[in-house]
């Protein structure tokens, strides 16, 4: 039998509380799940500092992955299967893909991409692409599955109806990390009803449509999305974490570029200082590692790196304050010269934070073919963009709200032993 | 402060005026390939790169009064057009932005329609790709907009045209 048709003599399931089981019965979905990429999303967490806000976030990134093979899964056997628009060919390239598809993310993905300057996307292409076990069980379904594979997750696809299953604006990756999410840091807000939108899903050359009755299920997910992203994504405290997460890494890096000389020397970040992150580098980086730096690095002699690294694994955060750019960038100037005349290195402790630094969207229509809205499947067989048929999602997609914050280590202008009266104008400044 | 904001500021600055998101977002990812420093991430989507963060960052701007956006129904759509506020020009003044050569590749641009944006800013994504190979993507994956060959050539020479601009930096 082909390695492509094989299935397991029987079924494998995972117990999952999101789902309630994760089934498998393809023989290379079950192999590409032992290998050790795979499992290295283990030790990856699915929302990296936002358990220090909500503790029960410690969910991995290998949760999310076969949460999203699972969504996949039920849609093309138990909703696609037999209509004449889905060609079952795909079944095993869709499924492939599902579960692989944040299989380059590395420990607190989105810093360390913004610090090191590179793309987690690249990663994925390169471990499916290259010397990997993973590579080596799609090779075994053909020559050029490990391309196709890629090509999808990259969204550069000809096969569209399959991309638009993994990654589009109702995709199995958003609703399995909404509920995931919602039910590992305890909010209500990420519920809605799955099963009725999975029902409602339409095949179509390009895309995947929604029936027009189906329409009040996906405002409740474009609801729970929005909710999401303000209460749980960009939480004020989980962004603060992140602010200093950030600056560890920027310190690190800035002290390496001048042959500073650690105690430890830190030889899972050499390649990232200089830019030469090989796969092999990149792969053996997760989030014990990085903590196990984080915690010696306390003992460090350089005192911002060690301070920072002391606020990062004992959790005192920085504080913050509203910020209004267009108001207050003067005085964010004054603010960095006050900060300088207090020792108090303005470049890591004074840091503005703004909405657009997350890797979260909202819901958008799409008005000049931007994105790829979604779509409604009307009763004659029309397709209508769905915020012009709902008021709801036209009152969500049209408003626009975003947010910026000024972080600053509280504790450091309350210490009133050296540098008062500069604090205290600082303190005026800041209002606190 | 708000180093990547001033950016696009200074690109919409130049520019003059941009009309069209769709239009936004293919200059700034031109300009981002031929080198200038910008750090928005782009993905590949059904109408070619695209950059969510650089959406939320524009909507930031206007928010913050910095750019100006009015929204105009054009045929059985809806067109947006950027321009500078003078509050987001007094903004780049006190936070200069280098990129001098910006302005002579972002008029050059603007001058283009957003359907040949789009060919060249596909033929840019796929640039680790043979030519023959970049034709196959564009044929397959921009189908419904029907490019041909004579304009993926006119593409290709944009680009060098371009880069060679850029490259007086």
């Amino acid at each position: 039998m082909r390695y492509s048709a094989e299935k397991l003599s029987e079924e494998k399931v995972f117990k999952d509380p999101v789902h309630r089981y994760v089934h498998v019965r393809d023989r290379v979905i079950w192999d590409l799940v032992g290998t050790k990429e795979f499992q290295r999303l283990r030790r990856i967490k699915q929302l990296g500092t936002t358990f220090l806000t909500f503790h029960g976030a410690e969910h991995s990134r290998f949760n999310h992955s076969l949460g999203v093979y699972e969504i996949v899964r039920r849609i093309i056997d138990d909703v696609f299967a037999g209509r004449p628009e889905w060609n079952d060919d795909d079944r095993l390239l869709t499924l492939c893909a599902a579960l692989l598809h944040d299989l380059g993310h590395g420990p607190f993905s989105h810093s360390f991409e913004k610090v090191f300057d590179f793309d987690h996307e690249d990663f994925t292409q390169s471990i499916v692409l290259g010397n990997t076990e993973v590579n080596a069980i799609l090779k075994k379904v053909g020559p050029d599955f490990p391309q196709q594979v890629a090509e999808v997750i990259a969204k550069t696809s000809a096969k569209k109806l399959v991309v638009s299953l993994i990654s589009s604006q109702i995709d199995a990756d958003r609703m399995d990390y909404l509920q995931r999410d919602a039910y590992f840091t305890g909010v209500s807000y990420g519920q809605f009803d799955m099963e009725r939108i999975l029902r409602v899903m339409r095949p179509k050359e390009d895309q995947v449509v929604i029936k027009k009755s189906g329409m009040h299920a996906v405002e409740d997910y474009i609801m729970s999305r929005y909710q999401m992203y303000w209460q749980v994504y960009f939480h004020p405290v989980s962004r603060s974490a992140e602010v200093i997460l950030t600056k560890i890494l920027h310190r690190a890096k800035q002290l390496y570029e001048n042959n500073y000389s650690f105690k430890n020397e830190p030889i899972h970040f050499y390649s990232f200082f200089k830019d030469q992150v090989t796969l092999e580098d990149y792969l053996k980086l997760d989030e014990s590692i990085i903590m196990y730096y984080f915690q010696i690095w306390q003992d460090e002699d350089d005192a911002i790196l060690s301070d920072l690294c002391r606020r990062f694994v004992n959790r005192n955060l920085f504080k913050y304050a509203e910020f209004d750019p267009a108001k207050e960038y003067k005085k964010l100037a004054e603010l960095n010269t006050l900060f300088e005349k207090a020792g108090i290195d303005p470049d890591y402790y004074l840091v503005v934070d703004s909405s657009s630094d997350l890797p979260y969207d909202f819901y958008r229509p799409g008005e000049e073919e931007e994105r790829l809205p979604i779509h409604l499947l009307m009763k004659n067989g029309e397709l209508k963009e769905l915020s012009r048929e709902s008021e709801i999602v036209d009152a969500i997609s049209g408003k626009r709200r975003t947010d910026h914050k000024l972080y600053y280590p509280g504790d450091f202008l309350a210490d009133e032993s050296s540098d008062n009266s500069i604090k205290k104008q600082i303190r005026s400044l800041l209002e606190i | 402060m708000l180093k990547d904001h001033a950016k696009l500021m200074q690109a919409v600055l130049v520019s003059g005026e941009i009309i069209g998101r769709k239009k936004l977002q293919k200059m700034i990812y031109i300009a981002k390939k031929v080198s200038f420093p910008f750090h928005e991430r782009f993905q590949f989507h059904f109408y070619g790169p695209y950059s969510e963060e650089l959406t939320l960052r524009v909507e930031e701007l206007c928010n913050m009064g910095f750019l100006n956006e009015i929204k105009e129904k054009k045929g059985g759509y809806f067109q947006y057009r950027y321009t500078l506020t003078d509050s987001g020009k007094e903004f780049l003044s006190l936070n200069e932005v280098e990129m001098p050569f910006l302005e002579d590749c972002l008029e050059d641009m603007n001058e283009q329609n957003a359907r040949f944006l789009e060919l060249v800013s596909t033929v840019l994504y796929f640039d680790n790709l043979s030519k023959e190979e970049v034709t196959e993507k564009v044929f397959t994956l921009k189908s419904s907009q029907r490019y041909t060959e004579e304009e993926i050539d006119q593409a290709y020479a944009y680009i060098q045209a371009l880069k060679e601009k850029a490259k007086l930096q």
